[in-house]
């Protein structure tokens, strides 16, 4: 449970991401969604209940142990939250430079790394405010898995792009997910990304994102969670979805 | 929207609610000002930061110290100046703008002029920040906050304000020294050896040590708006 000013905001969640699975989490605006990606890398805790991330509970743990932890995972932020001051290598190094024992040239073979996984190393030296919104999306993603955490969480990635950017961002999420194998929870309002998500796979020798065949639809490991009023109304996979009876699932979906 | 509407809308809060508030505030500021504090223990130590903290509070602040330290320190010549001729001991003039300097002025107008300058920088950078979900960014990239951008500009404060307010009483006595020579037609050299002469170890102590407290206050103070919202949201 969590509540601000005495309003819950959060209670009664409880649900579980397999190893490998990307989860994606609907909710209207203000239904909690990004919050509770806050909690599950630690940035807010909980008043009541526990959270437990790769094995560990993090309500007990303290910051700096947290510290640690965090480096398993990745996270992208709504507004894509670069640090304004710094260039995009800066942006995407942050973690490697914080931790002071890599070296320079690994520094920089990672973050080429890391940008030629989202298609931007032309920008390596470029300041955020020079990126258009989807590259500082694509930036956001490049510093989360420079250290291939084995947990990614997307704070409403594609939030606010046009269809085509947003697309590229769902392909990187999907390349994510099929080739390195990343648990991730998705926060989305955009239920076409999702099953966009559902219905294609990353072929590796085309570099792109292809449809999977008829029939074979529930192979790609996704999963949905819908919130409404800061409790869940739905956990299960995309058939379970498109079969739901309840009214205000139906209604979302359709 | 008659005015009774709006009256509705305005909402009471319990005088418990508001002295909890308050204490609130006030524990939030203690805690920060001791972490500040406490940081310079624990490593990482972010010199850079502070490097670059120090040169933006402190070059960045340069002109305008010396143009408020000058300015004061004319105008306190100025007007003593009649006080002291009606006594006939205008030669007193370089005393008074010296020790009036060194002892308060220096210390305060440069407190202020940062404080103006500097700290309400901080609380705007630090809150679009806290908006833009920087501070939480950089939490989950391993980072503590206070430590990367709070401590950092409280050592380049503090450190900084102590050499502005030496500029700043430097520049007061020049700001005297013009007054004396050029308007009241005082000898150059008498000005400087008895403006000299007057300051005793009490005075240059007292006007070096305010400036360690005020910058410290000053940088906490800009810092403690972000801080104080993260850590509610951080659900402490």
């Amino acid at each position: 449970m969590l509540a601000f000013e005495d309003k819950p905001v959060l209670d009664g969640i409880s649900f579980s991401l397999a190893h490998g699975e990307t989860k994606a989490i609907f909710g209207v605006a203000g239904s909690g969604k990004s919050t509770l990606l806050k909690l599950a890398m630690g940035l807010v805790r909980p008043d009541e209940g526990r959270i437990f991330v790769l094995g560990n509970d993090i309500t007990r743990m303290r910051e700096e142990e947290l510290f640690e932890l965090r480096r398993q995972i990745g996270m992208v932020f709504q507004e894509s939250a670069l640090f304004d001051s710094l260039t995009v290598r800066d942006n995407v190094a942050y973690r490697l430079m914080e931790e002071g024992d890599v070296s320079e040239q690994e520094i920089n073979t990672r973050v080429r790394e890391a940008l030629s996984f989202v298609e931007l190393e032309h920008t390596i030296d470029k300041l955020p405010s020079e990126l258009s919104g989807g590259m500082r999306r694509r930036v956001a993603i490049a510093r989360a898995i420079i250290t291939h955490p084995e947990i990614l969480l997307y704070d409403s990635p594609a939030g606010g792009l046009d269809p085509v950017t947003s697309t590229t961002i769902i392909e990187l999420i999907v390349k994510q997910r099929d080739v390195y194998k990343t648990s991730s929870l998705l926060v989305t309002h955009r239920l076409q990304d999702a099953f966009v998500m559902a219905s294609h796979y990353f072929d590796k020798q085309a570099n792109r994102m292809l449809p999977l065949s008829p029939g074979a639809k529930g192979d790609v490991p996704i999963g949905f969670l819908i919130l409404r009023d800061g409790k869940i109304i739905f956990d299960g996979d995309v058939q379970q979805l498109s079969h739901s009876r309840d009214e205000y699932i139906r209604e979302y979906i359709s | 929207m008659g005015a009774g509407n709006l009256l509705t809308n305005l909402e009471l809060i319990s005088p418990a609610d508001f002295i909890k508030q308050k204490v609130q505030s006030v524990q939030d500021y203690a805690l920060l000002a001791a972490q500040a504090v406490g940081n310079l223990f624990r490593r990482p130590l972010y010199v850079a930061d502070m490097v670059q903290q120090a040169d933006l509070i402190g070059w960045g602040s340069m002109p305008i110290i010396i143009l408020a330290g000058a300015a004061s320190g004319a105008v306190l010549a100025l007007n003593s100046a009649s006080t002291l001729q009606r006594f006939g001991s205008l030669g007193l003039i370089a005393q008074l703008v010296s020790v009036g300097m060194v002892r308060q002025l220096g210390p305060i107008i440069t407190g202020l002029m940062v404080a103006g300058r500097n700290a309400s920088g901080m609380a705007s950078e630090l809150g679009s920040m806290m908006v833009t979900e920087q501070i939480d960014a950089m939490r989950a990239l391993g980072t503590d906050p206070t430590k990367k951008l709070v401590t950092p500009r409280v050592v380049a404060t503090v450190f900084m304000l102590f050499f502005l307010t030496i500029i700043s009483d430097l520049f007061g006595l020049v700001g005297g020294a013009m007054v004396a020579v050029l308007m009241l037609g005082l000898d150059s050299h008498q000005f400087w050896t008895s403006s000299w002469q007057i300051l005793a170890f009490q005075d240059v102590f007292t006007g070096l040590v305010q400036p360690i407290f005020y910058g410290f206050i000053i940088a906490t103070v800009g810092c403690s708006k972000h801080y104080r919202l993260s850590r509610r949201r951080a659900g402490f």
